[in-house]
């Protein structure tokens, strides 16, 4: 069974998914959804069976590998493979996906070649996701991470809002700046390493001998097309304008699980390739992140949009996720990578209530809402919900890999730890402000009734809650694959943990 | 962790019998809550019941492991309950698991008894209540929480408990949602308690730095041999955490705002229960506190200022509830100053703790079977005379107003005076200052809750036109009553022959005999004198004078009390304002000044590449095409090269 190509077939699927949905004749061209969610739910099965052949004791990096020439004379490589941090992360999209697709069942109302268009192209992001987490070739995960943007960017600038062009422009220009600069990046890699038919694969790569200045040069690169896709400050101005713009599904796999890429490039590229740059650049990267969290919080608090206000949240978490990757603790480190999981579901469950309060109420303005509590019970609930998520509250998913991430760096960088804790109260402060001023309050009159979440909603909120349940109380399901990815990590980059100060003198 | 033989040879060993299902303690009430809130409409008619029931069950099984443990000597009754591996993260280990002793023991049985008896009061009290299903899942939640809070046998999982609890006294608070201050008093609840979490979660990585574990065992195994600087930082986080949960100064002002509550809310979670985890927290990391003057003494200073801080705000409030949240406040200034004395205060802290949460939430319901028979009128100047028409609760009330005195041989009385008593004891100023507030907070005691029950109880009616009042029925009456029953002799019983002080005392340590700096017959007497005069001074103003239904204007003093001492004005003025200004600030610069910079960049390139667009077909495909040919090129050029 290993030699079966798991990793090729999960991209494979969506993609052969996506032309049967384009192909659809114009009469079953209402069809596309229900093809589509197969689709993604036979990829996420197949998902799943390709984890269960996954060993935690495996003693190699990368696992499911699967390796072709591609362009031998430049080096590149077809090259495929997980470790426990890319595993969870496709999980977790292959998970979303179908949730996504459920939740934007109705979005082109219009029906025809456009329907058909928009679930295609999510089932091609899909594909482009697994395979971005997937690449262990950096030229390979180079072209991935450029054709991602594509489907996103029609999924923003021709189904969106009134400002998709806008948005999706914006998008566009601040990932393709980030990626040019690592495109030299990683064409200068190459010359670095042993070179070849395989030179660009991540274990050629990997313990490289670089000189310093180079080294330096090659980390920023890559960390600047990073640092873009993972919205840090004062590089995340794109974020909001593309949430908000973006039908809440795309919304979800743009912040949701595209970004990752950002974080996750960190980790795999960053650490495991520059690891003396990254050293070098740690405290600026701690401060950035701690400014990130706090930016993030303060103006997700004074926001009046609330996919905007979503979108600012995720810049205060994604902050935290960098924080625990640079900090470069086991234990920050493991919290940040169950984050990137744990911030997916949080983040997908918000966007995804919120956009189900603004097609109720025609309208993403905080204050064109208020006591919706009675008029629709459930979804009031539901929201509460993926806002304690977001709060990090204890029992739920987020609250164990924030407390990780803060734990593990608190052993390292006290002060940065303590400002970045302020943030608790500020996500107190930007949750329960937005569900005060959009669920309590009299009960309005409303042109029109409303009803509470029917089926096809509960179906897309069920999973989501059971997902931030079940990781809140038994975070080791994900973590017990995650570990042995953050050992090996940090083991390139040659890091131990800090001992405990009062370990000397125990008796 | 199977068996671990503290320095008081205490040995706590694997959970058998009756304490190996201890988990049913949170898990029952907690199906109670899954099951009303997932239930839905369906459970409308018979939920409540169910929680109810879901309750006592836990409160029978606490009361079954209650027995067990006084089954075996006192240095063997502490059981250890291993859950499960909950998190396993890079160096970061750690199991749940549950501790069962003479500590957690205490509150299980007051938590399940006191909130059982809520439940059945608030059967009565919220049975024309469309939202009721829902209020008992919220009451189940808590319950849940809470023991989960007092039964973890580390700081992570009773960080767990401690936000449960926050989140239902949030949720709790905010019942009635369609009033927006109600909603406001449920996110001031939840923030400022943040605030406090902050201390507690900071205190938790410092424990991890410091010690590489996060549990009660590892840390109080180390604690002897860690550096002073640390412990102390730790204490004082752990304080933090401490003043958000139980509403000390500075960070009380969520408290007044939380009676927003339905009343049963108040009885049980802000005075009984929940606002005591503090000091139960201290109590708990004694062994901390204990390394640590420093802390303590900080301990001690929190607990005297909010005694006489919550006493004061106490004499001026008209508002019923607000009057007995501001008592319930300075009565865990008490039990915080007697827990920041260390060994000799901890038993007479949680023995407080214990008595109070059975007058208080006694008081409570009385206020709650009050404002049922007083068309939810909260305001004592409408009160007065009720003790001819609501027997039950004038009677009931009574006791608790007598515990809550000090008059013996009350509840109150036994666990108080001993409180007093110990701030007494000491060397140099410390004894003076704390035993002087502890003393005076007694007399300021006297006089307010005086006036709170002759204001309400007796006097001349001062009601308004359109109430009939009336007694409540059996269902709130008979809660009341027990806890009536509790507040008379619950400290007699337990403090008479130290019995209490004895239990906890493998715990928490403490029985050696310490004298206080005044002979303690004198200070017995000195505290009578003083509530004696409190209650007259009370009777003068209240029942002698007559009481104007609008408030006179009063002292600069009342009016400080009023409105908290200024807590809000300075809390808005320090925090709230600025940061608004701060958050508007950003705002403006995210839009002009950030995002400006980088988009005055993004403009350029966007001019030039839309002159490009123009050139091709207009369409943003023309990025892909155009992105693969530069990557073609690029391939090209490196090819050359090679």
């Amino acid at each position: 069974m290993s030699s079966f190509p798991w990793l090729t077939t999960l991209l494979v699927v969506p993609l052969v998914g996506a032309l049967i949905v384009v192909l659809l004749p114009k009469g079953s061209a209402g069809r596309a959804k229900h093809v589509a969610l197969g689709v993604s739910l036979v990829t996420l099965v197949l998902g799943i069976a390709a984890a269960t052949q996954y060993r935690r004791d495996a003693g190699t990096q990368f696992q499911l590998t699967e390796r072709h020439e591609w362009i031998p004379q430049f080096g590149v490589s077809y090259a495929l493979g997980v470790d426990g941090i890319a595993l969870v992360l496709i999980l977790m999209a292959l998970v979303l996906t179908p949730i996504c697709i459920l939740a934007a069942w109705d979005d082109v109302p219009e029906g025809g070649t456009r329907e058909k268009s928009y679930f295609a192209l999510m089932l091609v992001l899909l594909a482009f996701m697994v395979g971005v987490f997937a690449a262990t070739d950096v030229f390979f995960f180079y072209v991935l991470f450029e054709a991602m943007l594509i489907p996103v960017y029609f999924l923003i600038g021709s189904f969106g809002g009134e400002r998709r062009q806008y948005a999706a422009l914006k998008f566009l220009l601040f990932s393709l700046a980030g990626g040019l600069v690592m495109l030299v990046a990683v064409i200068a890699l190459y010359h670095y390493g042993p070179g070849g038919s395989e030179g660009f694969l991540v274990e050629k790569l990997t313990g490289l001998t670089i000189p310093q200045t180079a080294e330096r040069l090659m980390f920023v690169g890559f960390f600047l097309a990073f640092a873009v896709k993972a919205p840090m400050w004062p590089v995340h101005t794109w974020l909001p304008d593309a949430a908000t713009e973006a039908k809440p599904a795309t919304a979800v796999l743009l912040v949701g699980v595209l970004d990752k890429v950002g974080t996750y490039g960190m980790i795999r590229f960053c650490l495991q390739l520059f690891p003396e740059a990254s050293k070098w650049a740690t405290p600026v990267v701690i401060a950035l992140a701690v400014v990130s969290v706090l930016y993030g919080a303060l103006l997700a608090i004074g926001q009046t949009d609330m996919m905007r206000l979503i979108a600012f949240t995720s810049v205060s978490h994604f902050g935290f996720i960098v924080l625990g990757i640079f900090a470069m603790t086991s234990t920050g480190f493991a919290g940040s990578s169950l984050y990137m999981v744990n911030h997916g579901f949080s983040t997908a469950a918000l966007f995804l209530f919120a956009g189900m309060f603004i097609i109720r109420r025609g309208s993403k303005q905080i204050p064109d809402f208020g006591g919706w509590q009675r008029i629709t019970p459930v979804l009031a609930g539901v929201f509460l919900v993926a806002g304690l998520s977001a709060l990090s509250l204890p029992g739920l998913s987020t609250f164990v890999s924030e407390f990780l991430v803060l734990v593990g760096t608190f052993q390292k960088y006290t002060l940065a730890t303590v400002l970045a804790v302020l943030a608790i109260v500020l996500a107190a402060l930007y949750v329960l402000l937005m569900y005060k001023r959009i669920a309590t309050g009299p009960t309005p009159e409303l042109p029109e009734p409303v009803s509470d979440l029917g089926i096809r909603e509960r179906l897309v909120a069920a999973p989501l809650i059971a997902v931030l349940l079940v990781l809140g109380f038994a975070p080791n399901l994900a973590l017990d694959v995650i570990n042995p990815a953050v050992t090996a990590t940090l083991h390139h980059v040659g890091v131990t943990d800090p001992t405990p100060l009062n370990a000397g003198s125990d008796k | 962790m199977h068996s671990l033989i503290t320095e008081t040879g205490v040995v706590t060993q694997a959970a058998t019998g009756v304490s190996s299902v201890g988990w049913l303690l949170v898990a029952l009430p907690l199906f109670g809550a899954a099951f009303l809130l997932v239930g839905g409409k369906a459970t409308d008619k018979w939920g409540h019941h169910l929680a109810t029931i879901l309750s006592w069950a836990a409160f029978v099984v606490g009361a079954a492991a209650f027995l067990q443990m006084l089954g075996n000597d006192p240095e063997h009754r502490s059981y250890h309950l291993r859950l499960f591996d909950w998190i396993s993260a890079g160096g970061f280990k750690l199991e749940a698991g549950m501790l069962l002793d003479q500590l957690s023991m205490s509150f299980v049985l007051l938590v399940t008894f006191v909130g059982s008896l809520i439940h059945v009061y608030s059967i009565g009290y919220m049975a024309h209540d469309p939202n009721r299903r829902r209020f008992f899942a919220y009451l189940n939640l808590f319950v849940a929480s809470m023991l989960l809070l007092v039964l973890a046998d580390s700081y992570l999982l009773l960080f767990v408990g401690w936000e449960g609890v926050g989140l239902a006294s949030y949720l709790l608070i905010g019942f009635w949602y369609t009033n927006p201050a109600y909603a406001t008093a449920g996110n001031k609840a939840f923030v400022v308690n943040r605030v406090g979490d902050i201390g507690l979660t900071l205190a938790i990585m410092a424990m991890f730095a410091v010690f590489g574990h996060v549990d009660f065992a590892s840390v109080q195994a180390g604690v002897g041999t860690a550096s002073k600087g640390w412990v102390t930082a730790i204490g004082l986080l752990l304080l933090l955490g401490a003043c958000g949960k139980s509403a000390q100064f500075p960070l009380q002002s969520w408290l007044g705002d939380a009676m927003a509550g339905p009343t049963p809310v108040s009885a049980l979670i802000h005075a009984a229960t929940m606002v005591t985890a503090g000091v139960y927290l201290v109590v708990r990391s004694g062994f901390i506190f204990d390394a640590s003057p420093d802390a303590r003494l900080a301990v001690c200073f929190v607990g005297a200022i909010t005694l006489l801080f919550g006493a004061i705000v106490g004499c001026a409030k008209d508002d019923i509830k607000k009057a007995l949240a501001a008592s319930t406040m300075s009565q865990i200034g008490y039990m915080m100053l007697a827990a920041g004395l260390g060994p000799i205060g901890y038993a007479f802290a949680i023995f407080h703790l214990l008595t109070h949460g059975f007058f208080k939430a006694g008081m409570f319901l009385g206020a709650g079977s009050v404002m049922h028979g007083m068309n939810n009128q909260v305001d004592m100047r409408r009160f007065g005379g009720l003790a001819t028409v609501m027997k039950i609760t004038w009677v009931t009330f009574g006791f608790g107003w007598l515990a809550i005195l000090g008059v013996p041989p009350f509840s109150g009385f036994w666990s108080k005076d001993k409180i007093i008593e110990a701030a007494f004891v000491g060397d140099g100023w410390q004894p003076w200052v704390f035993g002087t507030a502890a003393l005076v907070g007694a007399g300021i005691t006297a006089f307010y809750m005086s006036r709170l029950f002759f204001m309400t109880f007796q006097g001349k009616k001062r009601w308004s036109d359109d109430v009939h009042p009336h007694e409540s029925p059996l269902v709130m009456t008979v809660p009341m009553m027990v806890l009536a029953v509790g507040s008379a002799v619950l400290g007699l019983i337990l403090g008479v022959t130290d019995m209490f002080p004895t239990w906890l005392e493998p715990v928490v340590g403490g029985g050696a005999e310490e004298h206080p700096v005044i002979n303690k017959w004198v200070l017995m007497g000195l505290t009578l004198v003083l509530v004696i005069v409190g209650i007259a001074l009370a009777y003068v103003r209240y029942v002698r004078e007559a009481v104007p239904v609008a408030p006179p204007k009063g002292s600069l003093l009342t009016q400080a009390a009023r409105v908290d001492l200024y807590q809000d004005a300075v809390n808005e003025g320090l925090f709230m304002r600025p940061g608004i200004h701060l958050t508007r600030g950003l705002v403006f610069t995210d839009r002009k000044g950030v995002d400006g910079a980088v988009g005055g960049l993004a403009a350029f390139v966007g001019g030039a590449s839309s002159r490009v667009r123009r050139l091709q077909n207009g369409y943003a495909r023309s990025y892909a095409l155009t992105m693969l040919a530069g990557v073609v090129a690029i391939l090209g050029v490196m090819w050359v090269i090679n």
